[in-house]
């Protein structure tokens, strides 16, 4: 992949002083510019970067060669004598004129880009993502794909996060389902947000984009090439901030074709289970896992939760008392508090199945199979 | 005066300061307290206003025994001019948030829900003013302007007229003149409270407006309440300046004390006015 | 000078304050007042310091190893707050104290019991703060921007952390209204304003600012209290609100807010560098258009940091060119400063040295500034480690240096000593460099997309990661130095003059050293 940098100049060399010094003496590990760019926009940003990176080297040299002479040449110990002149109209209209066409000059290609990443008009694929604390949902709304819904949550094991196991490549940048676009092809992204605010944010497409509850934004990107792009939410949202990445893949054309197939495939297996009866030890085996994903940020592994901040679901009067209770505050959560309404974001089943879980685990030994039906019946 | 001694006049040490603070302490984490429902919050606070209250009582005097005995000279007068049009100016920025709020809501965010995005999240909804936002799903009424809050505006202009009428009374050493103008307003002052709490009862028992009834709520009590809140202390100040003018106090050439209050009693007006217009009216 | 014909000031009986505690407790002397606030300043210092180390030693490699990732949050947002509120601020506020009646000829600023109570309201005001560490569910781990919902989620540690911010509103504007008035009011004859010592204009122009901000941002906090507890909709859409409200409403006061932390740093920069390069500053009155020219910008483009909350384009556009704007008055300080040098005797005492270093860095500082203004750039490096970098380049290597060049400035004239010229100039260098190393890499971490606010972070970002925190811990160590090198100097020393600088021009300079309990009691008249 060739980087579209522009030529290299003398000011912009001097400028890039501390990255060549530092990236000649470091591996190539490190990174001292933009992740690269995935799209034209983020070409572009990053070529205006450099630009601005030029012209704010070429003033620093100026201004601090000046200084320099003065601090060498004007010394009192080089027999300096001050002057003591101290102002020339001639010379301060100048600085100030100056600076201000250098601006000019900037902020016309800013806006131009500007202008252009805004545009978010005649999408092929329209893909609305929503923040939770702390994951993402996505929702394919039009194009091809429409219809595809799916959370996305950190994949980094436990273990890795703890220290006990080694830290791979992309530690704390998996997701267990990727968003998965085709390359070159519009995609408009909508960003909302089910609680606090996020920022969906993936660097080499460009894109960061805060999701606001209750409400809709916009931003665009088209891929100029295949790839798995990494970004994280950028937006404090709480404990697990650090902790909610992002994953989009671009794919080919007919791969994502196949993709979108298998994802109807599974959508449309999911959705006979509604009507099944499970057993307790399914139910809790499931819960587990469901359990693990959305709710041990909070209430902890253990079910003791964090005093004071999130409450003990062990020996809870919620969790050990009627099951209507459980099944409401799980459907619809506690507004004002951290604790979402799950039922826009699981299944029926899911739901069930980590109720019957909590009611179970722990020393909460209740013996209740909550079945998908009755979640569904309270719903509405 | 006593110009010629000193050019300035610089206090001793003095402890009011730090009763203020302990004040303010009491108050701040008794408030604490009391939002997150410790039953001691409420007492807390009382103690704090209580020795809130001694403090201002306490400098206050200690301000007026030295204004009075000529130790404020006209630099010291000068310099109670600039801080009180700088206070008000703080005062006049504290609104401007919640002005900029209620346009803010006005303009941008009620119909920013309603947009052709903000349908994919709030279905029919629409963004007509008043509004108490899409999740908002009682009725209520939206306060009217004219009835109570137009006589509100009639009691509240005529107090500043009255008020400067004593002034006048008092640059022209007429005491009667000026004793009448102050009871006036503050009674107009008095007047306005009162009416503006039955409104408030009005709204909350007939007309299903409260706090909680969304941006439309929001906005009308916080606007409308910190002004009263702003009439009720101008009327207490008043009452001060009432007393002190019985007492004697005040020369025609000397009583900034009067006239830092009327600044302030005609900033509470102006802030009305505006609040009649965009609150109420349209 | 002559003495004036306006008489004395009339300050309490000589010989009868009070003594030991009582002293400190009930003074209205702008001196003691001053000591105060820069006791105070310096301790908030290292509060928030050891937090930015907490912080630093948790970041110094990926994992958690320090704290839980809530706790996080808490130390960064208290850090924040405690580092702009607590340590910088009040660092100003000291010097203004102290200085600013010296400077203008007053015996004293306008209202001595309010500047006492503008001390000590700071201290209930740090208490909340500090304590909300460890009150149920800790302090509030939002940021020092404080934006709902996510405030709104919050336990009692948020309630602590709005009162506090409303007695420091208290604190700052009744500071300011003394500031304003102090300078309006008590000048001496003869000093008119386009007379006045900078540091008195860029102080003038600050408590300005405050003013205008404080309010509005009590009046935000306001409103977050309200939706936590009385059901109030500000910021929640379903009620008709809007959290990005709550960013206007804050970035209104943030911006300025910036400014209100450099622009007494400016004024101090340029009575060191004149007095250091013995010529006097260059443009005078260009400085002061400057120094208005930035205040009122700093009203119109507070959008710069909302640009990725989703504004229309039109808004991002005037936000970034407005913002743009800001570079011509701040480059016009710095053309200024520079020819000020030019063809001067410069010598390199410690306050010129932070002077110096304080230009050198600042300007990278606002260039960075200049990066992020450009919107379309800014969405790249919004909430990633480059704003960090930026902004520790203009508050640390800012505002902190030109304290660093005050204090080293009028120390002489503060505690009748010199201090050890030798130590000043370590601590000048140890401070230097460990800055760069601490907050130069970060520019590059946020270029590879490092979030800010994370406890733990992916490996590509490790290496840079531990080269700032092992600068963090250089950075803070060395500050023992200054604070050895400060009490050894109040304690002892050679003696210092009444004028220790042969450069410095002003009226602070011919009171004696250490400046009397009571100065300016007759006025002196400029000519
Ligand atoms: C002392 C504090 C201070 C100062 C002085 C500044 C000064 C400036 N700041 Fe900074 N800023 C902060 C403190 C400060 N900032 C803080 C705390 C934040 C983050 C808050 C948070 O999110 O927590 C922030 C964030 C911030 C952002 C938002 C970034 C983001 O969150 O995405 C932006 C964007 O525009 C910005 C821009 C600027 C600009 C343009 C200046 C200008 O004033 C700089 C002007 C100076 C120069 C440009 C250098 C000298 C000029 C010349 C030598 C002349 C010639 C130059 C040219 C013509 C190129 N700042
Ligand atoms: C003027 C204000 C100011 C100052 C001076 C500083 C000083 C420092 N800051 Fe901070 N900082 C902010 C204002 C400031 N900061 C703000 C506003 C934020 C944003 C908060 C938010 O996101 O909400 C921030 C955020 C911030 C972050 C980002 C956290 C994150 O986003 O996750 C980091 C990380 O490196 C950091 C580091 C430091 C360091 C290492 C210093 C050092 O310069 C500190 C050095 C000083 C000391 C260490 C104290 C003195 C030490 C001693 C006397 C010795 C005794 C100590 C030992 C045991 C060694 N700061
Ligand atoms: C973002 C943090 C968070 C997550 C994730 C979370 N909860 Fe909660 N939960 C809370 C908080 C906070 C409360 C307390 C609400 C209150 O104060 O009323 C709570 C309360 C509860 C209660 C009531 C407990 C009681 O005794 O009052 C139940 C049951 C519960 N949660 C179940 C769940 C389930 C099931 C999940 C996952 C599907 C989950 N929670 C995920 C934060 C969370
Ligand atoms: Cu989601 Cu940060
Ligand atoms: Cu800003």
């Amino acid at each position: 992949m060739t980087r579209q940098v522009r030529s290299v100049s003398v000011p912009h060399l001097a400028g890039l002083w501390a990255l060549a010094l530092l990236s000649k003496a470091a591996d190539a590990a490190y990174a001292l510019n933009f992740q690269e760019p995935a799209t034209l926009i983020a070409k572009e940003i990053y070529n205006l970067n450099m630009w601005m990176m030029e012209i704010c080297v070429t003033i620093f040299i100026l201004v601090f060669g000046v200084m320099l002479y003065s601090i060498i040449r004007h010394r009192k110990s080089a027999g300096g004598k001050p002057a003591l002149f101290h102002e020339n109209t001639k010379i301060e209209i100048l600085w100030t004129v100056i600076p201000i066409a250098i601006l000019i000059a900037v902020a016309w290609p800013v806006t131009k880009t500007l202008l252009a990443m805004r545009d978010s008009s005649n999408a092929d694929i329209t893909i609305k993502v929503t923040g939770y604390q702390w994951k993402w949902g996505y929702d394919y709304l039009k194009g091809e794909g429409a219809g595809i819904k799916f959370m996305s949550i950190l994949a980094t094991p436990q273990a890795q996060l703890d220290g006990k196991a080694p830290r791979e490549e992309n530690y704390l940048l998996q997701v267990d389902n990727h968003m998965v676009v085709p390359v070159n092809k519009k995609v408009r992204i909508l960003t909302t947000s089910n609680d606090v605010i996020h920022s969906w944010y993936v660097p080499a497409l460009a894109i960061q984009q805060d999701a606001m509850p209750g409400f809709i934004r916009d931003a665009w990107f088209r891929a100029d090439r295949e790839g798995i792009f990494r970004g994280q939410c950028a937006q404090l949202c709480g404990k697990g901030h650090g902790y909610m990445p992002i994953v989009v893949e671009v794919v080919p054309e007919e791969k994502y074709a196949a993709w979108v197939a298998e994802q109807r495939k599974k959508m449309a297996t999911g959705a006979e289970d509604q009507n099944k009866v499970w057993q307790l030890a399914e139910l809790i085996q499931h819960g587990e896992a469901v359990y693990t994903k959305n709710c041990v940020a909070c209430h902890q592994a253990d079910g003791k939760g964090i005093p004071s901040v999130f409450p003990a679901l062990d020996g809870s009067k919620i969790a050990t008392g009627a099951k209507i209770g459980h099944i409401k505050t799980v459907l619809s959560g506690r507004p004002g508090t951290a604790m979402a309404a799950f039922g826009p974001q699981l299944s029926d089943t899911d739901i069930a199945a980590v109720i019957t879980y909590e009611r179970n685990a722990w020393s909460n030994k209740s013996g209740d199979a909550i079945q998908p039906s009755e979640v569904k019946a309270e719903r509405r | 005066m006593t110009q010629q001694g000193s050019y300035y006049y610089v206090p001793s040490a003095s402890y009011w300061p730090l009763v203020g603070t302990l004040a303010l302490l009491l108050l701040a984490s008794g408030a604490v307290l009391w939002v997150n429902s410790y039953s001691l919050g409420p007492l807390v606070v009382t103690l704090g206003f209580a020795v809130l209250i001694f403090m201002l009582a306490g400098w206050f005097r200690t301000v007026i025994r030295e204004s009075e005995s000529g130790l404020y000279g006209q630099r010291v007068d000068a310099s109670f001019r600039w801080a009180m049009s700088w206070f008000i100016f703080s005062e006049v920025m504290f609104f401007a948030a919640f002005f900029g709020t209620l346009f803010y809501a006005r303009v941008l965010s009620v119909p920013d829900l309603a947009s052709v995005d903000g349908q994919l999240l709030w279905p029919n909804f629409s963004a007509i003013w008043p509004n108490a936002g899409p999740g908002y799903k009682d009725r209520f009424s939206p306060m009217a302007a004219m009835g109570i809050p137009a006589i509100n505006t009639l009691l509240l202009l005529s107090s500043g007229a009255t008020l400067t009428w004593a002034h006048w009374g008092l640059l022209k050493s007429n005491r009667n003149q000026l004793r009448l103008g102050l009871i006036l307003t503050i009674a107009l002052g008095l007047l306005f409270i009162s009416l503006q709490a039955h409104e408030y009862s009005h709204a909350y028992s007939e007309m299903n407006l409260k706090l909680t009834t969304g941006i439309y709520g929001t906005t009308f009590y916080m606007l409308t309440g910190f002004h009263g809140l702003h009439v009720t202390i101008g009327v207490t100040m008043l009452t001060v300046m009432l007393f002190r003018v019985l007492a004697g106090h005040f020369k025609p050439d000397h009583h900034f004390a009067f006239e830092a209050v009327a600044w302030y009693w005609h900033f509470v007006d102006v802030v009305w006015l505006l609040l009649f217009v965009v609150v109420y009216w349209i | 000078m002559q003495k004036s014909a306006n008489g004395q000031a009339q300050t309490e009986a000589h010989g009868h304050r009070p003594e030991g505690l009582r002293r400190w407790l009930t003074t209205t002397n702008h001196k003691d007042i001053g000591t105060l606030y820069l006791w105070f300043s310096f301790t908030m210092f290292i509060v928030g310091g050891i937090m930015a180390l907490i912080i630093r030693a948790e970041l110094f490699q990926p994992g958690l190893q320090l704290i839980e990732p809530e706790r996080y949050n808490q130390i960064v947002t208290l850090h924040g707050l405690i580092m702009v509120f607590g340590a910088i601020m009040p660092a100003f506020v000291g010097f203004a104290n102290w200085m600013i009646p010296l400077q203008i000829g007053a015996s004293d600023m306008a209202f001595g019991r309010l500047n006492n109570w503008s001390f000590w309201l700071l201290i209930p005001a740090s208490l909340l703060l500090v304590t909300s560490l460890f009150v149920p569910g800790g302090a509030a781990g939002v940021g020092w921007t404080l934006y709902p919902p996510l405030s709104i989620q919050m336990g009692m540690g948020m309630d602590l952390a709005i009162f506090s911010v409303h007695i420091l509103g208290i604190s700052s504007i009744l500071g300011s209204i003394n500031i304003i008035t102090t300078v309006l009011n008590l000048r001496a004859p003869g000093m008119t304003m386009l007379k006045m010592p900078m540091f008195a204009w860029t102080w003038l122009i600050t408590a300005f600012l405050i003013i205008a901000v404080m309010p509005v941002f009590a009046g935000a906090v306001t409103m977050l209290l309200t939706d936590r507890h009385f059901g109030t909709s500000f910021f929640s859409a379903a009620g008709g609100g809007d959290p990005v409200l709550y960013q206007h409403v804050f970035w209104f006061f943030g911006h300025p807010e910036v400014y209100i932390v450099i622009l007494p740093g400016f004024g101090i920069i340029s009575h060191v560098i004149p007095a250091f390069s013995r010529k006097p500053l260059f443009g005078y009155t260009s400085m002061v258009y400057a120094t208005a020219s930035i205040a009122i910008l700093s009203f119109f483009v507070w959008g710069h940091h909302m640009f990725t909350s989703g504004m229309p384009v039109a808004g991002q556009i005037f936000y970034m060119y407005a913002t743009m704007l800001i570079a011509v008055p701040t480059g016009v300080k710095v053309f200024n400063w520079t020819a000020t040098m030019w063809r001067g005797a410069l010598t390199f005492e410690t306050p010129m040295l932070f002077a110096i270093g304080f230009i050198f860095l600042f300007v990278m500082g606002g260039f960075s500034g200049l990066v992020l203004a450009m919107t379309a750039v800014d969405v790249q490096m919004h909430n990633t480690y480059y704003v960090v970098a930026h902004f520790h380049y203009t508050m640390v290597a800012g505002a902190l240096f030109s304290a660093f060049a005050a204090v080293y400035y009028w120390l002489p004239k503060w505690t009748g000593h010199m201090y050890s010229e030798m130590l000043g100039k370590v601590h000048f260098w140890l401070t230097m460099i460990f800055f760069n190393m601490t907050f130069f890499v970060q520019h590059f971490l946020g270029l590879a997309g490092m979030p800010r606010r994370i406890p733990d972070y992916a490996l590509q970002f490790a290496d840079f990661n531990a080269i700032s925190s092992i600068g963090a811990f250089g950075l803070g160590l060395s500050q023992l130095l200054f604070l050895y090198i400060v009490i050894t100097c109040i304690k002892g020393g050679p003696k210092a003059e009444a004028k220790p600088w042969d450069g410095a021009e002003g009226l602070e300079w011919e009171v004696a050293s250490p400046a009397p309990y009571h100065t300016w009691e007759t006025q002196p008249v400029i000519k």
